[in-house]
């Protein structure tokens, strides 16, 4: 199967496989007017299958969510059709408005315009807590 | 600018300088009678708490400086649908610092962001209540003379017990501490709190009885079974008198040991209890006013 290599852009890559409509939606890929290649079940040495993203313009992308949907992902940006930059991501210190608290007693339940923030306490088990209560939200 | 949110906002060494300074003020409370003369308290209880408002209040006044507030959200633009963010900006142009106690657990915390006078946490739901640690911390320090190496046991509502989990937070950052956690298996200290203590090597033990504590104990922290913290009556009903401290059951206790509680109190200590040297809970009382004196004035100067 081929896909096109693209001129200038990004190509998300070791995507976990089956992951891509996760972060397609989440990055709201779908928003966007340019090209987007969706390339699933690829084969890769390192992970047997994964996943690639290709998106044909140079768009800004929140790498909090992405390391937070999966740190494991590389970023490459592509400019006249060679990567000049690789991106290894890790689980963000700190995340703005990328999950939400389900805690009923939190007061981001009754105020709605407050961001809702969660900062990573426990790097190794992959916890998150929100900054306001406290309440876990454990990575899946 | 400083906030007290929780009490892991302050170091070890700034808890020092508060008590320290809280100590004097017992000391010699005529010589901090004007200092904060023309500063005022504004305390924003959208949740009902008389003794904890009236300490703020009298802390406050002490210190020679006004207050203003209100004590339920009704009485608020709350209740016209205000958010908590505008109130407190608002609240910031009448008044240097504000002590504020909510229902919803991170309020103060929420406040904090956008204000422009320092927030002191007052009691937010369920989840802290750091100027009671620093009225438990004063307490500990004045009885024992230290906060670190003693056997701390916590009786009564761990989950929901808010006081409970900030006193841990702070006695876990001394050195020698051990927690005794006396609870039914319903109203457990939250997981979240014992995998804190694991992960740093802090020993801790969870018992169903205070019998089988007691002789151990050098500090016996009781809290009350709160009928708010329950969504269900008959739970209610079937703990709040689990676990009630008498002379009986202190019979094993250390001559040393000092009998602790945040109060109100309902029926979890009896009265018989109270003439008992051991027995410092009014003291704890008259310690959170002038540990409360002595952070509204480390705020306001800082």
């Amino acid at each position: 199967m081929n896909i096109d290599s693209i001129k200038r852009g990004i190509v998300l890559d070791h995507i976990k496989a089956g992951r891509s409509m996760d972060i397609y939606k989440s990055l709201h890929l779908d928003e966007l007017e340019c090209s987007v290649a969706i390339i699933k079940n690829v084969k890769s040495n390192a992970m047997g299958r994964k996943d690639i993203i290709k998106i044909d313009d140079d768009i800004t992308i929140d790498l909090d969510v992405l390391g937070y949907i999966d740190p494991g992902i590389t970023v490459n940006i592509i400019e006249d059709g060679v990567i000049v930059e690789k991106k290894h991501l890790a689980l963000p210190q700190r995340l703005v408005n990328v999950i939400r608290c389900k805690n009923p007693r939190c007061i981001t339940s009754v105020e709605p315009e407050l961001d809702q923030i969660f900062r990573l306490t426990d790097e190794i088990r992959q916890i998150y807590r929100c900054v306001y209560c406290d309440s876990e939200k454990k990575k899946k | 600018m400083r906030h007290l949110i929780d009490i892991t906002d302050f170091s070890v060494q700034e808890i020092e300088a508060i008590l320290d300074l809280g100590d004097k003020m017992i000391a010699d409370p005529a010589a901090y009678g004007d200092c904060l003369k023309g500063k005022i308290l504004a305390t924003l209880f959208f949740e009902p708490s008389t003794r904890t408002r009236l300490s703020f209040e009298s802390a406050m006044l002490s210190l020679g400086g006004s207050v203003l507030g209100f004590s339920s959200a009704d009485s608020s633009s709350a209740a016209k649908g205000e958010s908590l963010t505008d109130t407190i900006r608002t609240v910031g142009c009448y008044a240097d610092i504000i002590a504020m106690r909510h229902p919803k657990e991170g309020a103060p915390m929420a406040g904090s962001f956008k204000s422009t006078v320092p927030i002191i946490n007052a009691g937010d739901g369920g989840h802290n209540h750091p100027t009671q640690t620093l009225t438990d911390l004063m307490t500990i320090r004045r009885e024992k003379g230290r906060l670190n190496n003693m056997v701390v046991g916590l009786c009564g509502d761990l989950k929901f017990g808010r006081t409970v989990h900030s006193l841990i937070g702070a006695m876990s950052r001394y050195e020698g501490i051990e927690f005794v956690l006396i609870s039914p298996p319903e109203l457990k200290v939250p997981a979240y709190i014992t995998q804190g203590l694991k992960d740093r090597g802090i020993p801790f033990t969870e018992v169903e009885t205070m019998e089988e504590a007691m002789p151990r104990l050098d500090v016996l922290y009781m809290t009350r079974v709160q009928r708010e913290r329950f969504f269900n009556e008959a739970d209610y009903i079937r703990l709040k008198d689990t676990y009630i401290l008498d002379p009986d059951k202190l019979r094993t206790a250390k001559e040393s040991l000092s009998i602790m509680h945040p109060l109100p109190r309902v029926n979890e200590i009896s009265v018989k209890v109270d003439d008992d040297p051991r027995a410092v809970y009014f003291k704890q009382v008259r310690n959170g006013r002038f540990v409360r004196m002595a952070l509204i004035k480390t705020l306001l100067e800082a």
